[in-house]
């Protein structure tokens, strides 16, 4: 029996195990639209469409499984992009289909004609534009395939509308054959024994782990091999929770706003093994002066990440994961464990000193302003770590990292590559869906938590009880700080004053809102918030706006200048 | 330095745009780029000039490879390979210089394609020091136009197909 082109777009979704589509309708789109009204597929309609890929990129960190959107052409598939973006730069699997004019009118300027696929050729790891009916299962199998392999990332197909009300017989095919793209997963044997070799002769051998770790899910291994060898680790944004950050042997995060311990460390290790991560500035610094002394091993997926920023000794292709289980394999018969082992014994002691001199310590005068570090951590108490956090991005964002302590994957959702503000509240939502039973909160700043607010209707619409915890500061606070320290305190158009009234807002949405003024009741409000379970909540906490994340490296500096509180 | 990098890649749409763009998006520069089908009509034969130290190269033939639509980068640099560009090349003639023209002309192995009363247009094919020396011969004679291929390379050996 022949089916139309939407039908059997949706099949093929049922086909990838899909449950969840995160969309908004429009013209070009109504075939598929109406083939849902029957389908079993779930389907969340957003109130703007780069709120739609967030949370598909929300639901897709939090799971491991790929989020996907569905968008009408022109404005909606341009709304897209902040989203797209967003997840290529963070290598989540989204997987997000536009409507297009019909293909008699591509080209035409045709209404709400956007050459979508050209303008998200840069942002996506591939796109494809669907001309023919009998290309359509091809393209959602390689679609899914390519985004979730390999290094992962958002895959655009772009739907014109002929093609979704032509018809064909559905089969779904088997497997895919892309002759350009077949990801190493293996590791180099003579590579890894190399690697070993070098660790076991280091005195100050370093981890630096990264979102490879998370993405490949090889959380488990990581902390197994640091463990065994009794290597002290540090992570960088994307890889908080790929290494349990209430262990011994963890840093804390490296970088501009990295502890103390794991600057310094990695300033003067012999040895860094990088894993899953890539070098960037935030983390570097100065990148010449990043890692001085040390030999380099790196480890990940895509080649184009070894040695792009820095030299590296031994490079390791392969998938995070399978390479660290042939490491774990390899101490046994290495003789030089013992020895080793007793080697770093001054590496631990010196990195227990930077540690002491140097906690990241929340100063809450109980009389005084509420302290925004003060919030995170009484969050990250009363859930006993355990919930599912994202963030904005800013200060909040930088807080989050340092005063909540991920102990496994997949709980930390953060726009760490491309710095979305917007990013946080929808991705909540994203992962709330998948999760229903789980605590589910975006750490926010008072200007972020503006950008996509709108999703607030959609939170209420769905039941979901995800949390938002407002730090309000009054200012766009990581930009405020920037011009404290180097822009003579000349604070230009970063005060957004203490509008609008937050808890209004959540009411007018049919959502809970509360407040705190005072450190007294943020406890309250906290406890208070976790009982809703059926609808989401605004926490509106008015914080000291004078609070500055430290420590600081200053862009361009080397990671041992940092200021410090 | 420069380096010539014979890429390999699926025939479609779109293909030529995502190479330009990742060139033009990570900085590196393309002195020139052929592209045509190759003896299997699914798949495509570009040729790209391209410069930069190691590490840009290194970092370019790794971008393009992680390309979908790239099936195979071959860095020809440092090895052995043939490369040829072709030029027409218009140049002033005059009853005195004809057979001036005409002598250069024979010496290169190159080709009259063309004549007005006034003019000869050259066709010469080689690599780019060939053309740039006939180029340089028949430039006091008034050379008008000139239009030339990029270059196009295929390794001495059978490692590309
Ligand atoms: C979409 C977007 N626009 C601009 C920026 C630049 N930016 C980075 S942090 C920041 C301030 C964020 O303010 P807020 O959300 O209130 O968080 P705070 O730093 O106060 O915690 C801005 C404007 C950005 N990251 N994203």
């Amino acid at each position: 029996m022949k089916k139309t082109g939407a039908e059997i777009f949706l099949e093929s979704l049922i086909k990838e195990g899909v449950d969840t589509i995160f969309g908004y309708p429009g013209g070009v789109v109504l075939p598929i639209y109406d083939a849902l009204y029957k389908s079993p597929l779930r389907h969340i309609l957003v109130r703007h469409e780069q709120g739609a890929v967030h949370m598909a990129d929300g639901y897709a960190r939090a799971t491991g499984r790929p989020g996907v959107v569905l968008v009408t052409s022109g404005p909606g598939a341009t709304n897209t992009v902040t989203g797209i973006a967003t997840a290529y730069m963070d290598s989540v699997p989204v997987v997000v289909f536009t409507g297009q004019v019909p293909t008699t009118l591509i080209g035409n300027d045709a209404f709400q004609e956007a050459d979508i696929v050209g303008i998200t050729r840069p942002c996506t790891k591939h796109n494809f534009l669907v001309k023919d009916i009998n290309d359509l299962t091809r393209i959602i199998k390689e679609a899914f395939y390519i985004a979730t392999t390999g290094r992962p990332g958002p895959v655009l197909v772009d739907l014109p509308k002929d093609v979704l009300s032509a018809e064909a017989e559905f089969a779904y095919p088997e497997g895919v054959n892309i002759p350009g793209y077949q990801p190493t997963y293996k590791g180099h044997a003579g590579q890894i024994t190399r690697a070993m070799e070098l660790i076991l002769t280091s005195k100050r051998p370093v981890i630096y782990a990264g979102g490879g770790v998370v993405s490949s899910n090889a959380a488990v291994e990581l902390t197994q091999l640091a463990r065994k060898l009794d290597i002290p680790v540090t992570t960088t944004l994307m890889g908080l929770g790929g290494f349990p950050g209430t262990d011994p042997l963890f840093m804390g995060m490296l970088g501009m706003h990295g502890t103390y311990a794991a600057n310094m460390a990695v300033t003067n290790t012999d040895c860094l093994i990088a894993v899953g991560a890539r070098f960037d500035d935030r983390v570097a610094g100065n990148i010449d002066e990043f890692a001085p002394y040390a030999k380099i091993i790196h480890i990940d997926i895509d080649p184009t990440s070894i040695s792009k920023n820095v030299a590296v000794d031994i490079p390791i292709v392969g998938d995070v994961k399978s390479v660290l289980r042939e490491f774990l394999k390899l101490p046994r018969a290495a003789t030089g464990l013992k020895a080793f082992k007793k080697g770093v014994t001054d590496w631990h002691g010196q990195i227990s000193e930077w540690r002491r001199t140097h906690t990241l310590t929340v100063k809450q005068d109980m009389k005084g302003r509420i302290k925004p570090q003060y919030v995170i951590e009484r969050i990250y108490k009363i859930t006993g770590g355990d919930a599912v956090i994202s963030t904005e991005v800013g200060q909040n964002q930088m807080w989050t990292s340092q005063f909540f302590r991920f102990a496994s994957p997949r709980t930390l959702l953060t726009s760490g590559g491309l710095g979305t503000m917007g990013y946080g509240f929808p991705a909540a939502i994203g992962a709330q869906v998948a999760f229903p039973d789980k605590t589910v909160i975006d750490i926010a700043g008072d200007g972020s938590i503006q950008m996509n607010i709108q999703e607030m209707a959609t939170a209420v619409q769905e039941k979901l009880p995800v949390k938002v915890a407002i730090l309000n500061n009054r200012f766009l606070g990581m930009v405020r700080q920037w011009q404290e320290f180097f822009y003579d305190k000349r604070y230009s158009y970063t005060c957004i004053g203490n509008r609008p009234d937050f808890v209004k807002l959540a009411e007018a949405y049919g959502a809970v809102g509360l407040r705190a003024t005072k450190p007294s009741e943020v406890d309250g409000v906290i406890k208070k918030a976790l009982k809703v379970k059926d609808r989401p909540v605004l926490m509106d906490f008015v914080v000291d706006a004078a609070e500055n994340v430290y420590p600081m490296v200053p862009s361009g500096q080397p990671l041992s200048k940092m200021l410090l509180v | 330095m420069r380096h010539t990098i014979s890429v390999l890649v699926t025939n479609e749409f779109g293909v030529l745009s995502r190479i330009a763009g990742l060139f033009s998006g990570r900085g590196f520069n393309i002195e020139s780029l052929c592209v045509a089908e190759t003896s299997d009509e699914l798949v495509s034969r570009m040729t790209i000039v391209t410069s930069g130290d190691d590490r840009i190269i290194e970092q370019i033939t790794k971008q393009l490879n992680k390309l979908i639509n790239v099936i195979k980068v071959h860095d020809l640099t440092g090895e052995e390979y043939i490369n040829r560009e072709l030029a027409l090349i218009k140049v002033n003639s005059t009853a005195e210089t004809r057979a001036e023209i005409l002598g250069i002309v024979d010496i290169f192995r190159a080709k009259v394609v063309d004549v007005s009363p006034r003019t000869y247009t050259v066709e010469i094919t080689g690599d780019e020091e060939k053309i740039r020396a006939i180029t340089e011969l028949l430039k006091p004679f008034g050379v008008k136009e000139i239009a030339k291929t990029g270059r196009i390379a295929m390794a001495r050996s059978l490692k590309v197909k």
